[in-house]
């Protein structure tokens, strides 16, 4: 790399527009950043070298250098932020309920835009490969334009001296002279500093008043907490850190818990929705406007399970009882850094069904025995006394008729229809045929003699769960809260700097801020007050 | 040569810096690209082994592992399942063929009721082992979605096919002799 060598001495890197020790504009650099003679200088960075502009050599540093531009970043934020919005012309795949898959279903309702959306992947944007890399290439380029600035903006305002080239005072923005300036009024004008709590650098005569060094670096701080978010939001690939599945659980039946690699176990003893009281004084009216029942709570009564054996899947595992509460809406219930959080619920599964026996031509229907039928895991034969008996030839949970087949649609008890063979002391080897479902009860053969009728329906409701686990969440804070400081550190604060130059028979003064120059002029009446230096012009507004 | 070691040392930082980022982003890509493939078994993978409750079997449980050294056709089904139905017979008409041939075909019924199991196999008349997954647990271990689901192991416990969906009596003999082992 070359080095420039400036007047006063000082050897600075390629690239740097200021020199580092007396801020004197580096000649050949002028045309950098629009430095020219006639204008105020560029101050950014403090006008130290951000050495990956100036040159490109190996293919390394031209994949730094482009990360490293801020126009790049700056791009890359806006496609994001377009394409983003973009995803939402036309619902995300995951929230449409559909049940046409996402290649039929955009085409289906959306023509030749909707097939266009699909194929680019808009329908599950944050999924989408070239989403993914676009965010990636943010966090590329947060990392190298911090690296990239930090370094030599640290450099420059750790080399700082009092004494600054004449230019650099002459071409800041504030700049004033003065003639005929006394010790007195010199005395006074550091005392001032010192009272609005500028910290002053003295060599030579030369003064470097400064404030406020610390907000130079609150993007830099908050770069450092959208990279920790970023690591955050990357962590939540790695499975053991983040869980978010569901679970739909039969009141009385016990599950496996998904994403705990099969080592707890869930019950469901009771799920119920509870509504508000419609005869409530406080109440009444707003559940009439709403036109009835309210609900009040979701809850899922449970007992927690973990499993003692290393057994396969599909083994019957030894189980442990090791918690036991309930859960509701926004209050789950928490094991080993598992949230169990109701989300949603199916009422009014059957359970089990309930029949008398009785003769068919019997006005009193007198029960010759009454058998109750496990809907989920039912029998095969029912004795009754008397020498009844009551075979369950078929069974379809999820009845339905196709083509003059009985068949069942699924394994759920949903519509169960019940084909019962009656074994009758009279005749023991010739069965009775009856057919039983929800609303009707069939005797195919049109000639029974005895009727199977229905007593008593139980019902059981289906809770569904949400199991999030997430270990990332402390990160995603940490990185937010770093981030916020830094916002808080470069916006409440400023940088302000004041140099003052002792000349033949009187000073130069002069003042940079990165911002709030109004704050800065301010700072330098109070400084100057009392003594005869005239208030240094703003060069920025006397051209305009 | 300060200038000289300067440089090169600033070329291995970049270099880790880039490599780092870059690896962080193929992570991320790889995981959203793969999320949800990770617990499926696909063709190549060992087949993960488990134990069942039989239905008409003398043995009260059977797992994988006890099929060690033949051939297993693993098929996952259940009552309600049109296609299942419809290749059920053809199963039943190979197997006595490809038992004494080493290869096992072993059906794994989804159905949460017993006795609506023992029914389908008395009508279909089915002699194959008959498991019952009423957890879902193995179900969810093979990363089966649609049924029905089948899985071709050869008797290195490896498997040589995935095939979702009905198969014909046709296919059912192709992918069978596959897997009929060696010895």
């Amino acid at each position: 790399m070359n080095k420039i060598k400036c007047e006063c001495g000082h050897i600075n890197p390629e690239g740097t527009v200021l020199c580092e020790s007396c801020g004197k504009p580096v000649e050949q650099n002028q045309h950098i950043d629009g430095n020219k003679h006639n204008k105020l200088l560029n101050m950014r960075y403090d006008g130290s070298a951000r050495r990956s502009q100036t040159y490109n050599k190996s293919f390394v540093d031209k994949i730094w250098n482009f990360f490293s531009s801020v126009k790049v970043g700056v791009w890359l934020i806006a496609i994001t932020l377009l394409a983003s919005s973009l995803g939402t012309i036309f619902p995300q795949e995951m929230n449409n309920q559909s049940a046409l898959p996402a290649d039929e279903y955009y085409e289906v309702n959306y023509g030749l835009a909707g097939k266009i959306y699909y194929q680019l992947g808009f329908h599950d944007l944050y999924g989408s490969w070239w989403y993914m890399l676009l965010i990636a290439s943010i966090g590329i380029s947060l990392v190298i334009c911090s690296i990239d600035r930090v370094v030599p903006l640290y450099r420059a305002l750790k080399k700082q001296k009092p004494v600054r080239h004449e230019s650099f005072l002459k071409r800041q923005r504030v700049f004033g002279e003065a003639e005929n300036v006394t010790d007195e009024e010199k005395a006074t004008l550091l005392k001032q500093l010192k009272e609005r709590r500028f910290k002053v650098m003295e060599q030579d005569g030369h003064l470097l008043a400064e404030k406020g060094r610390f907000s130079r670096w609150g993007p830099y701080v908050n770069h450092i907490g959208l990279i920790i978010f970023l690591i955050g939001a990357l962590l939540r690939f790695v499975p053991a850190m983040y869980v978010d599945e569901q679970l739909w659980v039969r009141e009385g039946e016990t599950e496996v818990i998904p994403g705990t690699e099969g080592e707890y176990y869930i019950k469901n003893e009771d799920f119920f929705v509870e509504v508000y009281d419609e005869n409530d004084e406080r109440y009444k009216e707003a559940i009439q406007k709403e036109g009835g029942s309210v609900p009040k709570n979701y809850q899922t009564d449970a007992v927690l399970y973990q499993r003692t054996d290393d057994s396969l899947p599909g083994a019957e595992p030894e189980l442990e009882k090791v918690k036991e509460g309930s859960i509701q809406v926004n209050r789950p219930l928490k094991i080993d850094g598992f949230g169990l959080y109701q989300t949603t619920y199916q009422l009014n599964e059957f359970k089990s069904m309930s029949f008398k026996l009785h003769e068919k031509g019997d006005p009193n229907e007198e029960s010759l025995g009454e058998i109750t039928v496990d809907l989920i895991d039912p029998k095969k034969e029912y004795k009754l006394d008397n020498g009844y008996r009551v075979v369950l030839d078929k069974y379809y949970p999820e009845f339905k008729m196709e083509n003059g087949e009985p068949i069942t649609e699924s394994k759920y008890p949903r519509n169960p229809a019940l084909v019962f063979n009656i074994y009758t002391p009279e005749n023991p080897n010739e069965p009775e045929v009856s057919m039983l479902g929800v609303g009707f009860n069939i005797d195919p053969s049109e000639s029974n003699d005895y009727k199977l009728g229905i007593t008593n329906v139980e019902m059981r409701d289906v809770t569904g769960l949400t199991i999030t686990k997430d270990l990332t969440l402390p990160i995603l804070g940490l990185g937010g809260f770093i981030f916020m400081i830094g916002v808080i550190q470069g916006m409440y604060w400023n940088h302000r700097r004041i140099w003052v130059q002792p000349r033949e028979n009187g000073l130069w003064i002069a003042g940079h801020t990165n911002k709030n120059w109004y704050g800065l002029k301010r700072d330098i009446q109070q400084v100057i007050a009392g003594t005869s230096i005239p208030e240094p012009n703003d060069q920025l507004e006397r051209k305009e | 040569m300060a200038n000289k070691n300067k440089k090169k040392n600033r070329l291995i930082f970049r270099i880790i810096v880039l490599i780092v980022l870059a690896a962080a982003t193929v992570f991320a890509l790889y995981s959203t690209l793969t999320k949800g493939d990770q617990e499926v078994i696909r063709e190549g993978d060992q087949a993960p082994n488990f134990q069942l409750k039989t239905v008409n079997m003398e043995q009260d449980t059977l797992s994988l592992g006890e099929l060690e050294g033949k051939g297993v056709m693993l098929n996952f089904w259940g009552t309600w399942c049109p296609p299942c139905k419809k290749e059920m017979p053809y199963m039943q008409e190979l197997y006595p063929e490809y038992k004494e041939k080493g290869v096992e075909i072993v059906a794994v019924s989804l159905d949460d009721s017993r006795l609506v199991i023992e029914d389908f196999l008395n009508d279909y008349g089915l002699t194959f082992p008959i498991l019952h997954d009423k957890t879902y647990q193995v179900n969810d271990a093979y990363g089966v979605g649609y049924l029905p689901a089948t899985f071709f192991i050869n008797e290195d416990g490896e498997v040589v096919n995935k095939v979702v969906g009905g198969l014909t009596l046709d296919k059912l003999e192709g992918h069978l002799q596959e897997i009929v082992p060696e010895s």
